[in-house]
């Protein structure tokens, strides 16, 4: 079951103030969520991420196209109780201590009163803030406000959870105890879209991403689907020059150092390189799979100049 | 659902004010006038009462509207810049709940302000004209009518804060306000002059508020009664205004792109 | 999720209707609190009443406090105007400010003296305070000869002081720039020449210096009152030869007409016909309409000393074309 659906979702500003320009933030998006999984929103900053997120939540009106949330259009007063949302680098309010603070989102999600309190007090056991429930905001660091951030989104129970770059800003321990909430909240079964220009972050959490650059989405699929669709190669290593002119004419490009020849090749073409580097009797020094990263695919989606349209759904 | 929702935002409000160190600054200097009046008092001789009940009265207001205006301008810009109002708005909050409860948020604030400064006012008076007598619940109707002066401005603010930034929104709150404080003027002005421009004049001095009327400080001091009317007129006058300030701020955000 | 439907999102709608409301509401109630407070626009008091204190609370933009205190001054002047008062008590205090505030405010001493110096409820009868204010304007302003005319006009025309008229005239011919006829008035007031003539052409240059209505309605008043007077001379005249000549009274202008020395009936500046008295003179058929007339009145009857409804009548009827 899809929980998003968006299709042909647009947006477009005009700024400056005397002469109006019109500023494309996003390019006719459709692209669809499935229940429980954790869905990467992918691309270089400026692509249109926080836009699409800005859209889905009501806080800017789409210029065309239309989204739903759980079958719901996204204006509907329903949907708004069942997702949680955390904006990109927040502050919060840094006069209310924690469980103030918690309290309060808590107020205005219609969590019923007798529950505010326990559910505050687990909320801020759950990201490890029970230390300083009492202390106020501004007195957090980074990390901890990217905690208490996070608390606020899940606070009311949503079944959709949309964050914005959780993991930007923080340092290693921050990353790692964000990444520990995404993948609780994963096998509580919420849904979870986050977006991030962080590849490794992706990479390990998404069960599947969507790839977005200028406006316009490059690619969408399961990660190792995408990676594997890239085809794999190999990289061969060998001494002697002799060999090369054959090894180029299977599509591999050569780089010569001291005597020794490295090349990266189509897997499917091993064995007749192999054969050319035997028969010009060069020395073959190693053979290595290459681990094909989704930083590859990002790089090479993104590099796509825009008029090429890739179909929306790659391979699934 | 609403009406809870638009009380948690108030009191959240409220809680922002009274935690803002800037506020209390802004009392003490204003209890700090009303405090001095006595020493006024004293340069004019026989003049005590009249001098204490213009200055106090002057104090509370000025300092109020200083309060309104400076909590005010920052009401929703600040929710914006600090994307603060983003958390807010993902949930079950309408855009209106959240100006209603910005507004009561306030207006609260400014009412619990006023009490606070009018019992500081009323202490000073005792203490100087040693009495209170019954003329002097003239006195509350001025307070009254302070405090209905600060509805107003505190709805105009927070429509300015939809559009503007905090600056901007100060100076436009505060020249409406002087603008508005002589209205009287604006009318005379317009009877004055004809054509196109006695219209103009005439619909522009009916559009600002209309805070001249709001003003009997002078009235109360010189132990002038106020028309049980008028304080009906300025009260019904003083809602009409604010309501149709807040429903502007409402139509401008609610179809505001938050960038 | 329609782009229309979000834009006119039920709240909008609402939201609308209640500023429309809202708005025309307001403005009726602050209409009627306006009316519920007529005294109350500009209070009997001036509560500041030190130009120092008035200075440095208008932040140093005096020329704007001097603005305000001047519409206030002419706000005060209309409804005690309006009202018929006797009594204008604070209009020389709220001049007073509004020059120590501005004191290059030109027209606040050219208007200002004349509301000063006239009698009520044309003005606030202070000839004296007048006199007083437009000398303030001459110290300041020396170059503007025109003070030197008002200052002229109120010796003559309020105080009768001839001699201090004739003195203000001569002075100001003196400015740079200045009227020529200012020498001429100056002569005419060494004459002692309190005749209509001399009153006239002082009405006429008022009533054609200024847009101000009140004024101007006065000034033709007194152009009107004056040929009331002129008329009656003449008619007056004419009758006193017509008897020299005939040895009777005439009974009828029809005789006049006959004898060949009337063209017509003559007829007041309202239009109606001037009776004959039984004694051969001629009075206007309606003193009412004419106030401030010398002449012409008839027996018993006397002419109002200040605008009555019928005079402004008369006044608003006719072309006036000062002679």
């Amino acid at each position: 079951m899809n929980v998003i659906e968006i299709s042909g979702l647009r947006k477009s500003y005009s700024v400056g103030f005397f002469k109006k320009t019109e500023k494309v933030a996003l390019k006719g998006l459709s692209l669809e969520v499935r229940e429980g999984e954790v869905f990467g929103y992918l691309g270089p900053n400026g692509a249109g991420k926080t836009t699409t997120l800005k859209l889905l939540m009501g806080l800017m009106f789409p210029t065309g196209g239309s989204a739903k949330i759980l079958g719901l259009d996204i204006d509907h007063p329903r949907v708004r109780t069942s997702v949680g949302f955390l904006p990109e680098q927040p502050y919060f309010y840094d006069y209310l201590t924690a469980s103030e603070l918690l309290e309060y989102y808590a107020q205005l999600s219609g969590v019923p009163a007798k529950e505010r309190s326990p559910r505050v007090k687990k909320m801020l056991g759950r990201v490890g803030l029970s230390d300083v429930a009492n202390t106020q905001l501004r007195k957090f660091s980074k990390g901890m406000l990217q905690r208490a951030g996070i608390a606020q989104a899940i606070i009311h129970d949503p079944k959709i959870v949309f964050l914005d770059e959780p993991m930007s800003g923080l340092d290693p321990i921050g990353r790692r105890e964000v990444r520990d909430l995404i993948e609780e909240l994963h096998d509580e079964g919420k849904t979870i879209f986050f977006s991030t220009h962080i590849l490794t972050d992706a990479e390990t959490l998404c069960d599947r991403v969507a790839v977005l650059n200028k406006g316009e989405l490059r690619g969408v699929g399961v990660v190792a689907d995408l990676l594997s669709s890239r085809g794999a190669t190999v990289e061969i290593v060998w001494r002697g020059t002799s060999a090369i002119a054959s090894v180029e004419t299977l599509g591999g490009k050569c780089h010569v150092a001291a005597e020794i020849v490295r090349a990266v090749l189509e897997k499917s073409n091993l064995d007749a390189a192999i054969d050319a580097v035997r028969r010009a009797k060069a020395e073959l020094i190693s053979v290595t799979p290459v681990q094909a990263t989704l930083e590859d695919f990002f790089l090479e989606r993104i590099a796509q100049p825009s008029e090429t349209t890739v179909p929306a759904e790659l391979s699934i | 659902m609403t009406a809870s929702r638009i009380w948690h935002i108030s009191f959240n409000t409220f809680r922002e004010a009274v935690r803002d160190r800037v506020l209390y600054n802004l009392v003490f200097f204003a209890l700090l006038m009303v405090g001095s009046a006595p020493l006024f008092g004293q340069i004019s001789v026989g003049l005590e009462r009249i001098v204490l009940v213009n200055l106090g009265l002057a104090a509370i207001s000025i300092f109020g509207v200083v309060i309104a205006i400076f909590i005010g301008i920052g009401l929703v810009s600040k929710e914006i810049e600090r994307k603060t109002l983003y958390t807010v708005l993902s949930r079950p909050v309408r855009r209106w709940e959240f100006i209603l409860g910005k507004y009561f948020g306030l207006a609260g604030t400014l009412a619990v302000n006023t009490f606070f400064m009018a019992v500081g006012f009323f202490a000073v008076l005792v203490f100087v004209t040693k009495s209170l007598a019954a003329s002097d619940a003239q006195l509350l109707i001025a307070i009254y009518f302070i405090i209905l002066q600060f509805l107003v401005i505190t709805a105009i603010t927070l429509l300015f804060s939809t559009f503007s930034s905090p600056l901007l929104s100060a100076l436009f709150a505060f020249g409406l306000f002087l603008i508005g404080s002589f209205a009287d003027d604006l009318r005379g002005l317009a009877r004055m002059v004809e054509g196109p421009q006695h219209s103009l004049l005439m619909g522009l001095s009916y559009i600002v508020p209309n805070f001249g009327a709001m003003n009997v400080v002078s009235q109360v001091a010189h132990q002038q009664s106020v028309p049980a009317t008028l304080i009906l007129h300025n009260t019904l006058y003083a809602f009409l205004y604010a309501a149709a300030a807040l429903s502007a701020a409402t139509l401008i955000f609610e179809n505001r792109n938050l960038k | 999720m329609s782009i229309a439907r979000k834009f006119k999102s039920p709240a909008s709608r609402v939201a609308a209707v209640v500023l429309v409301l809202s708005l025309i509401a307001a403005a009726m109630s602050a209409r009627r609190i306006d009316e519920m407070r007529p005294e109350a626009r500009l209070e009997e008091v001036l509560y500041l009443q030190s130009p120092a204190v008035i200075k440095f609370m208008s932040l140093g933009y005096t020329g704007l406090a001097a603005s305000i205190y001047w519409t206030r001054a002419v706000q005060y002047f209309g409804e005690k105007h309006y009202a018929k008062a006797k009594r204008f008590d604070l209009l020389p205090k709220l001049l007073d400010l509004t020059v120590d505030l501005d004191p290059h405010l030109i027209p606040a001493y050219s208007f200002g003296s004349i509301f000063l110096a006239q009698q009520p409820p044309e003005g606030a009868g202070m000839p004296d305070q007048a006199v007083e204010f437009i000398e303030r304007g001459i110290r300041e302003n020396p170059d503007y000869w025109r003070f030197y005319y008002n200052l002229g006009f109120i010796h003559f025309i309020e105080r009768h002081d001839y001699k201090a008229a004739a003195d203000a005239f001569e002075r100001g011919s003196k400015v740079r720039g200045a009227n020529p006829a200012m020498k001429t008035m100056a002569a005419l007031m060494e004459q002692r020449a309190g005749n209509t003539q001399t009153a006239r052409i002082l009405w006429t240059n008022i009533y054609e210096s200024t847009d101000e209505p009140i004024i101007r309605r006065n000034a033709l008043t007194r152009l009107v009152a004056l040929r009331v007077d002129e008329d009656v001379w003449n008619l007056d005249h004419l009758l006193e030869k017509y008897i020299d000549h005939t040895g009777s009274t005439p009974h009828s202008w029809q005789e006049l007409i006959s004898g060949g020395i009337l063209r017509g009936v003559p007829a007041d500046p309202s239009g109606d016909p001037y009776k004959l008295t039984t004694d051969g003179h001629a009075v206007v058929q309606n003193p009412q309409k004419f106030p401030f007339i010398q002449r012409g009145i008839p027996r018993g009857q006397s002419s109002p000393e200040t605008i009555t409804p019928e005079s402004r009548k008369v006044v608003e009827g006719a072309q006036v074309t000062p002679r």
